[in-house]
């Protein structure tokens, strides 16, 4: 399993990099920590003419943590979030998703930005951009732009992203101290893709009714997405038994989950649902 | 001095630690050339050509060949022989070594391509057109019978073969109780960390080839080059390196093990192969996909009076080397090693397109151990009895020995026990597991988890022979050189054969050097498997040993203990000496499980696991313990996680290791292995008893009876393996609808 | 390409293609071949080399990215006469068996014990859940490292 013949460059510059990719016309691809691309190339399963490694623009690798949220560079790397405390406070949700993923030496190299733009349905990193209204800060020879989760992912292994933008960026709105979330997922074994994950959150009003309800689903899903259905069963209630048991079936109504090798997509449906049972119930205590 | 029976640590370790091991893709020779092969993507078609000239010319390539250069025109393609009990009903079945006019399974080698790297090889595949008429897949053993669309045409046929294992009257039997089910275990295999290579290398000038990579049966597999490659035998070395796992997979010959040597002929040139992954997956060996349909008889008290059914067994496309040992174990060993006076198992093979089946550790008794077992649990819960004393009931006696099993048919073939009290296992089991404890647990719902325990026993037959050599030879330097046919796969043969000569000999075992497998070791050698090499290769270390004391002796004109000799002043001196064996030893065990389901996802938790095994005399504690444990995850692998599967079609889809799912170190953290030493075998003069497969025999039995047990109250059965949580998930949904 | 890079503490050069992983680049360049492939899709981890401190998979970079980094290998982790302890408590715990997975459960476990030596049996466990052993069944692995963590504490004490 020898990767195919392509050609290599380390840009120094995100405008450099840029160009690299624009001039490949679609020929090129970004090389981020690899973790999802060489495997691909492994299996060839595409083949590149132009790698654009990125690993030398050491400002994408950053973490900030403001008042407007958390800011997570493009080469930010698994093990870069597992390691900063801030975050366990500044984004408990994102902490607890990103602990799933896969194992330690990949953890080393792994990115936020790879994550994102490989798009895999079962992925953690696009389940919580999606579920928590993340904007996607990308960069083009036009210049920049920012894209809201919703409309970045837009299939299983697809995205808004253009094949001459590069991501620099994923912010995440601030996080209440007060915020209820859980985050629950499924996999045959640790480090592997989830059959099924959610990740939920809301907040709660002055006569203690559950408001601004997220939940989003990976794995049971070809693209990662919110549940509306479920989330209104939540708003303006009281997030007791029954409105937890009202979500997960209201779920599970709107799910449309894949059929695969490991399990049927009446599998994975009620998977989510029981997976949103018990992050609610764990959010509510 | 005593080395046998104590933890001695590894001598490989040593090298292996510090990664300076040498597997064959470690190797380097001056002009090696690199091989990739061209494998079908389609389960059965016609071949009408193989467009080769655009790979021909592209960078780095040397050569590209493809049945029609080994075979051409009317010649005959060489075929895999049968190794195991060949019968002549089999040759039609034997495969090709590479496809020319069918191709019968996904990864079926078509070409096969020499590059200067093997990027460039693996470039050249890519440009390598197929065309390919597609003909009806036969992808399970239900199209196979039918014989609607056959693989193999001049055979006429799907189903190449029925075996018949048979004692007392099973049929006639009529019982107070009886119980018919279904039940299916899963198609995996053994999936070696390091995948297949060889490199072979030509000399023309000296009429020589020399094969590295080799594994498990050199002796045989250069039998098989020898006749299909029109070469004397002695023309070939067969050289062994370090194995990186074998489980009865790795070196049982494969299409490769002709293609790359025929080759490095051909060019004149060093030629190496390194399967990757992929191909490791979807063209070494699988094993393990049986249907049964049994039947149980028991009396009101639990006495099993007979057992009788079919087996259905999937051989993929092909009838390879020793695939013949998974439908008769799998026949001959479903008593285990309980008293059943009534047996009556047919065993049939059925071809379909998809890989073809050779030996997995433990071949056919896995599946025999999991039908058994699970009859056992559900008819002594039909019955109200424990399954402990179920078990208790039927186990074979002590003063039984030698207890004969089922007699199976094509070739005849009968089967005792050798030795063993049965119950020590079991009493030794139930107490370290705790038995007593954890069975309040049964069935109960804890925090949201159905909790389920259960036991099970089983023998684990090794030793085959017929015969094994050792070669002794005294070196000038006064060291001991000791060489024998047994092959190392990564089991501590090295340790194990040095223990043995040192105590044999008297000596330290810093003196003594080991040398196995390659066929420049000995005159005839036969290799590892079933279990053997501790008793076969042992044994015959024991013999030369005393053959070489003999002749010291007799050069001093007097016995002398040898740590007492000037070693180099007799030296240099060599013996061989072989050990003739016709009978296996049989060692026996029980095992005990306990997990928790969660009726919500399906997710089975292994909680604890004990297996204890009585191995006769006990070489090396540590590694026998190491064996049973490495066993047992791999069962459990089996069991929870692990599955060859194709789609309706016959396309493969689990062709990497996220989709065929190997045990993590997270996976199953709770299991512990007893060894016993308590019934040393009668036939070998060590008393040992094989103990390299012990421990996977039982597992798939063992768990499936635990979940079965955690799901009682929900009336939720497990029929078929492996539980993962879709399928415990399943089973949960279908109960309820019954309910 | 032109790469250079430090490789168990020399420096060395090599032309490389692209698209050559750093582990064949190890084994066939540089021919140390202690380090193995054993699936090439990041699954494995038998091809485990630490780079920069840190445990990462060497079919899964390429060798190109390693120009100009520490890259440490099992062969790098002892010297020419002994094995260290954290090899001996592999072996005393017959932590292995075909030895293949062995250098990157070696490499992984170094950089793990060199960052945290008190990791617990559950922590061990997590992290070498990304290597896969086919023959001891882990249980003897997670023991040698849990006994080895002792080394490296004293390691850090120097």
């Amino acid at each position: 399993m020898k990767f195919p013949n392509f050609d290599y460059a380390a840009p120094s510059t995100v405008a450099e990099a840029v160009s690299l990719l624009a001039a490949g016309r679609g020929s090129a691809k970004v090389l981020a920590g690899g973790q999802s691309l060489l495997p691909v190339l492994a299996f060839r399963l595409a083949a590149p003419a132009l790698l654009v490694d990125i690993r030398k623009l050491k400002e994408l690798q950053k973490i900030s943590v403001g008042e407007d949220g958390v800011r997570l560079g493009a080469r930010a790397r698994w093990r870069d979030i597992e390691d900063d405390a801030r975050l366990r406070t500044a984004h408990p949700l994102l902490v607890a998703a990103i602990d799933h993923v896969a194992h330690y030496q990949i953890r080393n190299r792994g990115t936020v930005g790879g994550s994102l733009a490989h798009a895999d349905p079962a992925a953690e990193m696009p389940g919580i951009a999606m579920t928590c209204d993340a904007e996607i800060r990308v960069v083009g020879p036009k210049g920049e732009r920012l894209i809201p989760a919703g409309r970045f992912f837009t299939g299983a292994l697809t995205t808004a992203l253009a094949d001459d933008e590069l991501i620099v960026e994923v912010r995440l709105p601030a996080w209440p101290a007060k915020r209820r979330w859980g985050f629950e997922e499924l996999a045959l074994r640790r480090g592997d893709f989830a059959l099924a994950g959610i990740a939920a959150f809301y907040d709660i009003d002055t006569q203690g009714r559950a408001t601004n309800t997220h939940i989003g689903v990976i794995g049971a899903c070809m693209c990662p997405h919110r549940i509306p259905q479920a989330e209104a069963m939540l708003n303006g209630r009281v997030v007791d038994e029954a409105a937890i048991h009202a979500a997960a079936r209201a779920a599970e109504e709107a799910l449309d989950p894949p059929s695969d090798l490991h399990a049927s997509a009446a599998y994975r449906r009620s998977l989510a649902g029981t997976l949103l049972e018990r992050v609610l119930q764990r959010a509510a205590k | 001095m005593s080395f046998v029976g104590k933890p001695i640590e590894r001598i490989e370790d040593l090298r292996l630690l510090r990664g300076r091991g040498r597997y064959v893709d470690d190797l380097h020779r001056e002009g090696m050339l690199h091989a990739a092969i061209v494998r079908s993507s389609i389960p059965h078609g016609r071949i009408r050509a193989i467009h080769t000239s655009a790979a021909r010319a592209m960078p780095g390539v040397r050569a590209v060949f493809t049945a029609e250069d080994i075979a051409p025109g009317a010649a005959k393609v060489p075929v895999i022989p049968m190794r195991l009990m060949p019968v002549e009903q089999l040759l039609p079945f034997e495969q090709p070594v590479i496809a020319k006019s069918k191709v019968r399974y996904v990864g079926e080698p078509m070409a096969i391509v020499i590059a200067d790297t093997l990027a460039q090889a693996e470039d050249a595949v890519d440009a390598i057109e197929c065309d390919i008429e597609p003909l009806p897949p036969v992808p399970d053993r239900h199209a196979s019978e039918t014989n609607q669309s056959i693989l193999i045409e001049e055979a006429g046929t799907n189903i190449p073969i029925s075996y018949l294992a048979t004692k007392g009257d099973a049929l006639a039997v009529k019982a107070p109780y009886v119980r018919r089910e279904r039940l299916s275990t899963n198609r995996h295999s053994a999936v070696c960390l390091e995948p297949r290579g060889l490199l072979a290398s030509w000399d023309g000038a000296k009429t020589r080839l020399t094969v590295e990579g080799v594994a498990k049966v050199p002796f045989q597999s250069r039998r098989t080059i020898a006749k299909n490659m029109d070469l004397p035998e002695d023309c070939i070395d067969m050289i062994e390196g370090d194995v990186g796992g074998g489980f009865g997979v790795r070196g049982e010959f494969h299409p490769e093990d002709f293609l790359i040597p025929w080759t490095a002929r051909k060019l004149g040139r060093p030629v190496k192969w390194v399967e990757d992954r992929r191909e490791n997956l979807l063209a070494a060996n699988h094993s393990r996909e049986i249907d049964a349909e049994l039947e149980i008889a028991c009396e009101k008290d639990g006495t099993v009076v007979a057992l009788r059914g079919r087996l259905w067994v999937d051989m993929g496309a092909y009838a390879r080397a020793n695939g013949t040992m998974v439908p008769r174990n799998a026949a001959q060993m479903m008593s285990g090693p309980y008293r059943i006076p009534n047996i009556h198992i047919e065993s049939t093979m059925l071809l379909t397109n998809k890989t073809p089946v050779g030996t997995y550790r433990g071949p056919g008794r896995f599946e025999a151990d999991f039908f058994r077992e699970r009859m056992f649990d559900i008819a002594a819960r039909d019955l109200g009895i424990d399954p402990v004393e179920f078990r208790r009931k039927n186990l074979a006696r002590k003063d039984e020995m030698p207890f004969p099993l089922a007699t199976l048919n094509l070739p005849e073939k009968k089967e005792e026990l050798d030795s063993g009290d049965y119950q020590i296992a079991l009493d030794r089991c139930l107490k370290e597991f705790g038995w007593s404890e954890k069975q309040k647990l049964q069935g109960k719902l804890v925090d949201g988890r159905y909790h389920g325990v259960a036991v099970g026993c089983f023998i684990e037959g090794g030793a085959a022979g017929p015969r094994e050599s050792a070669r002794m030879v005294l070196d000038p330097d006064g060291g001991v050189s000791v060489f024998v046919g047994g092959t190392s796969v990564g089991q501590g043969l090295e340790t194990v054969m040095v223990q043995i000569a040192a105590d044999a000999l008297g000596l330290p075992m810093e003196g003594i050097r080991i040398f196995h497998g390659s066929t420049t070791c000995v005159t005839e050698g036969f290799g590892s498997f079933h279990s053997r090499s501790t008793v076969m290769s042992g044994s015959a270390v024991l013999l030369a040993a005393k053959e070489l004391k003999d002749e010291i002796a007799k050069r001093l004109g007097k016995e002398v203990p040898l740590k007492d000799v000037d070693l180099k002043s007799v030296a240099p001196l060599s013996v061989e000496s072989t050990f003739h064996n016709h009978r296996h030893t049989y060692a026996n065990g029980a095992c005990a499980a306990h997990v928790s389901v969660d009726p919500r996802t399906g997710h089975v938790r292994l909680i604890d696991y004990v297996t204890v095994e009585d191995i006769g005399r006990i070489v090396n504690p540590l590694l026998a313990t190491g064996q049973i444990v490495g066993a047992v995850v791999q069962g459990l692998g089996g069991a929870l996680l692990e599955h060859l599967q194709y789609d309706e079609n016959g396309q493969f889809l689990t062709a990497s290791l996220a989709d065929y799912l190997l045990p993590s170190a997270t996976d199953f953290p709770s299991v512990r292995a007893f060894v016993l030493e308590d019934s040393p075998s009668p036939i070998n003069p060590l008393g040992t008893k094989g103990a390299g497969e012990g421990g996977i025999v039982s597992v798939g039995g063992v768990i499936a009876n635990a979940v079965g047990a955690a799901l009682a109250p929900l009336g939720a059965v497990p029929r078929a393996l492996p539980l993962s949580p879709p399928r415990v998930w399943q089973i949960i949904q279908d109960a309820r609808k019954v309910a | 390409m032109k790469i250079q890079f430090e490789l168990n503490g020399k420096p060395v050069e090599g032309d490389v293609l692209p698209r050559t992983h750093l582990a064949d680049c190890i084994r066939h360049q540089f021919m140390q071949t202690g380090t193995h492939v054993g699936c090439e899709h990041g699954v494995c981890g038998a091809c485990t080399v630490i780079v920069d401190g840190d445990a990462v998979r060497s079919c899964l970079m390429l060798a190109v990215q390693a120009d100009g980094c520490k890259v440490t290998t099992v062969e790098g982790l002892s010297g020419d006469d002994d094995l260290t302890p954290l090899q001996k408590s592999f072996r005393k715990h017959h932590a292995l068996q075909c030895g293949f997975c062995t250098p990157g459960i070696l490499t992984t476990a170094h950089a793990l014990l060199s960052e945290e030596p008190d990791a617990d049996r559950d922590r061990i466990r997590e992290v070498l859940s990304g290597n896969i052993c086919r023959c001891t069944g882990y249980v003897s692995i997670i023991e040698a490292v849990y006994e080895a963590r002792l080394a490296y504490r004293a390691a850090d004490r120097k």
